[in-house]
């Protein structure tokens, strides 16, 4: 079964726009992440529903013009590591 | 004994006479704390119990300790419960978000000085200080969550080798504390700040411009950006991590308010010139 990929529940994390870099909160741990695109716009887009990767690089590139499939997987695989997305 | 300095109260213990004798005389123009319960308890003690009397070393104690902070030399009590006060307050406050930085104020509104030690910022507050700007701290700028406001923390200022001499030739003689010599920070002498900014230490002040001063360097000036701003800020916070969200709120606040500039000066001439400078092109 393919993985499906969860952004935080809506008020779990403090957000700000700095540059170009967006400074995050994520209340549960405490921990402030600062943010360099396409991660932003990977939490954006899996803040409507969980989705697989495959459905999220599907998503970025119609919303965001993103289309780097290696980059997404990687900043993915990072917000999985730093507890701001889930796997189910 | 008990001293306040703005919005802080400590409770000073000590196994010497010695050291309480000096803070008090360093603190004699600052009023006795309203209230008698203090916030932080700072203690100087004996590292071993017959190191009272043979070769006096104190360790520094309190509500919160650091096990990395080396005991000092009897003669040097005023710089360990100076040290000691530091700790308690680095560690344990959460009323405030602290910066490490000095600032000073005009009109109501707080030029902030950050950067490492050695950088020049106590010089250059104490400088200006005593050309007609309010001191509002030295060690930490107090800022308060719900505000934003700067709090005032003036404390005396510890000047460090060439900058004693630089002041004393400024200030007043009476001001000044007495001299330490080779202490871990080199030679050390502590300045009383203005009787105005001690007369007027729970006035707050608003932050309005934040400068990284660089001493040592090719005149330059550079904005520092948002995002810069906020990650260096976060590393000069002692407590950015222990107020959580709250801090979070209060620093993004910060870097979204108060322009910053990276300033490298060659000497303090040129320093006074450029803060001025930019001061006044805030309008």
């Amino acid at each position: 079964m393919m993985l499906r990929y969860a952004a935080p529940p809506p008020g779990a994390c403090l957000r700000d726009e700095a540059e170009g870099l967006t400074l995050l909160y994520h209340r549960a741990s405490g921990q402030t992440h600062i943010l360099i695109e396409p991660a932003p716009h990977i939490l954006d887009a899996l803040a409507d529903a969980p989705m697989t990767e495959g459905e999220l690089l599907a998503t970025l590139a119609a919303a965001f013009e993103v289309n780097q499939a290696e980059a997404v997987g990687e900043r993915l695989a990072e917000l999985v590591a730093a507890g701001l997305v889930s796997t189910s | 004994m008990t001293l306040a300095c703005g919005p802080v109260t400590f409770r000073i213990g000590s196994d010497w006479a010695a050291p309480i004798k000096a803070l008090d005389a360093l603190y004699s123009d600052y009023p006795k704390p309203q209230s008698t319960i203090p916030h932080f308890t700072v203690r100087l003690e004996a590292t071993r119990w017959w190191r009272r009397w043979i070769a006096p070393s104190i360790a520094i104690s309190g509500d919160f300790r650091l096990p990395e902070v080396a005991p000092l030399a009897l003669g040097m009590g005023l710089l360990a419960a100076e040290m000691a006060m530091n700790l308690q307050v680095a560690l344990g406050d959460r009323r405030f978000l602290l910066i490490h930085a000095a600032s000073v104020e005009k009109d109501g509104k707080a030029l902030i000085l950050t950067g490492e030690s050695g950088s020049g910022k106590s010089t250059l507050a104490a400088m200006l200080a005593l050309k007609g700007w309010r001191f509002i701290g030295d060690e930490f700028a107090l800022i308060e969550p719900a505000t934003g406001l700067i709090y005032p923390f003036p404390r005396p200022t510890s000047l460090k080798n060439d900058a004693i001499a630089a002041i004393l030739a400024l200030a007043p003689a009476d001001r000044f504390g007495p001299l330490l010599r080779d202490t871990p920070k080199g030679d050390l002498r502590h300045l009383v700040p203005p009787s105005d900014a001690i007369a007027r230490m729970h006035e707050p002040a608003r932050p309005t411009l934040l400068l990284y001063p660089r001493f040592g360097a090719k005149a330059a000036v550079r904005d520092v950006g948002k995002a810069e701003n906020f990650v260096r800020l976060t590393q000069a916070s002692t407590n950015y991590v222990a107020l959580g969200e709250t801090g979070f709120q209060a620093l993004t606040r910060f870097v979204s308010d108060v322009p910053a500039i990276a300033v490298d000066y060659p000497d303090s001439a040129t320093a006074i010139r450029t803060v001025n400078r930019l001061w006044k092109a805030l309008g």
